[in-house]
């Protein structure tokens, strides 16, 4: 048994080392995501260069503008006198916002009529504008939820929060890219990786007839899929070892945990997304086919139902419970865990385990596809 | 005990019968050919033979074993070279030798072995490190036949393994194949050239799923062509055909290479048909050269055989 799967093994080697094109494409598929995400997606507009227009200085005002001053996000560069100055500064690019406070702000705050701010926002950058406007939208609703709480607990009224506002945007302000997006970036590219390549593996082989040569031989499904694992198990680990350096030169990404953790959740889940790859390919004829529907099963719900581009509290109640069908969703519990917060195995042994049960369920059903699709070629 | 036994074996896709209620046996140590035209159910047949493909219905028994019930044990015992080429095109030759070696785990001194013998029978000795996909087709197939008797088998099993090759290494592979069968391997093997089918010991014909006849490529002969062929040499071959077939004196009459061959009608003798062609011949002015009696090919049985069917 060992010789036939090493046997496989070796031959898998082989072809991968030998087909230089799609070598190249592998390793350079996450630099290039990694980059293109990285910069062209980046949410962290710090530093944004405000200017103020306070007509009312009150005491209210000023508290408010405390608000911009006191988080990173936002840098008071200049108090502005006039209307003309404001427009002025933003041509000159001084600023990238001005914030207007009208005359009768406290007026209007106390008296609970709705009292509103103006923002002026340099939009040449449209992109940028709407990461701005979000953050001063979030600042000032972060503001008057604090102050109208302030008032109305003065009056006895205890309130609960009428909505949740992190969950308006598509962004988290209170975290950083690293700690957003890259664990979300390595479990997406590690995903299609490992679905795409052995899924592609294997119904090349259907597709050239080389299959039907193994089909015949004593080799069992079981010793085929192992065989046809392995190799690719340590290509992934070189991907995500490539990842972890690229996020650290261009992100600043460190691995504050312990990297056995890290390495045990990191082949666990390659191992989920392989055995996705190989159920694929009892599925596909194609080759075709095959990539079409691992980009499909790999990429849409890492990206979409992980939790990695929108929050997992903030979708409908049928639809979170559909995320626990997509491995990517603990992975990326267990990297923010041990990446980024370096905590201890409490806080992600459970995710082991439910990757663990992906990973099995679809070798099983595939192992039994193979041994029932050996019979009828 | 025979190498091969088939019990009314019979394969449906869906509504449509592939291999019908087949019956026959392959001795121990022959060339056994399978021929048929194309669709006739030949790969299907081999297929299930090695247990690969589950039959409908029926049985058979490979090596002494049944393909329904130890398919795992049959396909220790055979060797199979698909239809479609089935080594690794971006691996060396030595890599598919290594591969498929370590598939029916051979490994070491046992291996290497091995790998110089296919290496030797597919005449690529210190060609080792060339890749698969640069080699000419019948050098292709002569490997395909190494690697697929490297675990030696006592039968094996060859879907149309000259399809394709040039007439030269036709020969060659005909060769090899003589050599294995000469060492005591079963050969069961299929094809559509029908002068191929002459080197067999015995043949099975296949049409539509059927077994429409078999034997010894003598027997066959014999059994169904009891009518005479003539080749004809003479001059204005053309004109002399277009006599020939409207004297209505033969049963077909056809141009071979250079030649006329006749088919004399059943009772007919074969000196009263030479005395007809000189004579009728020679009123037209054309000069009859030679005239001889030949012995039938398979080509000729097999046209026979589908022409009564219809
Ligand atoms: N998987 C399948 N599903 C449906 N029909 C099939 C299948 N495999 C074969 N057939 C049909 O069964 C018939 C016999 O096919 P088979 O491949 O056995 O023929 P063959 O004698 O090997 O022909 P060839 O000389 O072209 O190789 C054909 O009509 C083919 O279309
Ligand atoms: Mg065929």
């Amino acid at each position: 048994m060992l010789t036939r799967i090493y046997a496989i093994v070796k031959k898998e080697f082989r072809q991968i080392l030998r087909d230089n094109r799609s070598l190249i494409l592998i390793f350079f598929y996450p630099v290039f995501m990694l980059i293109l995400f990285g910069y062209a997606l980046n949410y962290d507009v710090t530093h944004i260069k405000i200017g103020i227009y306070d007509l009312e200085k009150s005491e209210l005002s000023r508290e408010f503008i405390k608000t911009f001053n006191s988080s990173e996000y936002f840098d008071i560069v200049k108090y502005v006198t006039s209307p003309e100055e404001a427009d002025r500064s933003l041509n000159d690019k001084t600023v990238q916002c001005v914030v207007t406070i009208p005359v009768d702000f406290s007026k209007k705050f106390y008296s609970k009529e709705n009292a509103s701010v103006q923002f002026l926002i340099d939009g040449v950058n449209g992109n940028t504008a709407t990461i701005i406007m979000n953050y001063v939208n979030s600042a000032t609703l972060g503001f008057s939820e604090k102050v109208s709480a302030d008032i109305l607990a003065k009056e006895g009224i205890r309130i609960t929060r009428p909505l949740n506002i992190a969950g308006i945007f598509w962004y988290n302000p209170d975290l950083k890219t690293t700690e957003f997006l890259i664990p979300g970036l390595i479990a997406t590219i590690l995903m299609v990786i490992c679905v795409t390549l052995t899924a592609i593996s294997i119904v090349r082989e259907k597709e050239q007839g080389t299959i039907e040569q193994i089909n015949v031989s004593p080799v069992s499904p079981f010793e085929l899929i192992l065989g046809k694992i392995i190799p690719y198990i340590f290509l992934a680990i070189l991907i995500s070892i490539l990842v972890l350096i690229l996020g650290h030169f261009l992100f600043g990404l460190e691995i504050k945990g312990r990297i056995i953790y890290l390495a045990a959740g990191t082949i666990l889940y390659i191992i989920a997304g392989l055995s996705l790859g190989i159920f694929v390919s009892t599925i596909a004829d194609s080759m075709q086919v095959a990539f079409q529907l691992s980009t499909l099963i790999s990429q849409l719900p890492t990206n979409i139902l992980s939790g990695f581009t929108f929050p997992i509290e903030s979708m409908p109640p049928f639809i979170q419970i559909i995320t626990n069908l997509t491995p990517a969703k603990f992975f990326i519990i267990i990297l923010r865990s041990v990446v980024i917060k370096g905590t201890g195995i409490e806080a992600f042994w459970q995710q082991y385990i439910y990757i663990t049960i992906f990973a099995l369920f679809f070798l099983t059903i595939s192992m039994i596809k193979t041994a029932r699709q050996r019979r009828t070629v | 005990m025979n190498s091969i036994e088939v019990k009314n074996l019979t394969k449906k896709f869906g509504n449509f019968t592939s291999v019908d209620n087949v019956s026959f046996e392959v001795y121990r140590g022959e060339i056994f050919g399978f021929l048929g035209a194309n669709g006739a159910g030949k790969s299907t047949t081999i297929k299930m033979l090695c247990g690969i493909l589950e039959p409908t219905s029926g049985d058979a028994t490979v090596g002494g074993f049944s393909i329904k019930t130890q398919s795992e044990q049959v396909k220790r015992n055979i060797g199979y070279m698909s239809q479609k080429f089935s080594l690794y095109n971006d691996l060396t030759i030595e890599e598919n030798i290594n591969f498929f070696g370590g598939v029916y785990g051979l490994e070491g001194e046992n291996l290497s072995n091995r790998k110089k013998w296919v290496l030797k029978i597919a005449n690529l000795e210190g060609k080792e490190k060339l890749l698969t996909g640069s080699l000419p087709t019948g050098i292709k197939q002569r490997l395909a036949l190494g690697t697929a008797v490297i675990h030696s088998p006592n039968i094996v099993f060859l879907d149309e393994p000259t399809g394709g090759v040039d007439p030269i290494e036709r020969r060659n592979f005909w060769d090899l194949i003589n050599t294995l069968s000469s060492e005591g391997t079963t050969v069961f093997v299929t094809t559509h050239y029908l002068d191929e089918a002459e080197f067999c010991n015995r043949i099975l014909l296949i049409n539509a799923g059927k077994i429409i006849a078999g034997g010894s490529p003598k027997e066959l002969k014999e059994n169904y062509i009891k009518t005479i062929i003539l080749e004809i040499e003479c001059g204005k071959t053309i004109d002399a055909l277009t006599i020939l077939e409207d004297s209505n004196f033969f049963g077909s009459a056809t141009i071979f290479g250079n030649y006329i061959h006749v088919k004399l009608k059943e009772n007919d003798t074969e000196e009263n048909a030479k005395d007809f062609i000189v004579k009728t011949l020679s009123e037209s002015k054309i000069n009859t050269s030679r005239i001889d009696k030949i012995s039938p090919t398979l080509e000729d049985v097999f046209i026979t055989l589908l022409e009564k069917k219809d």
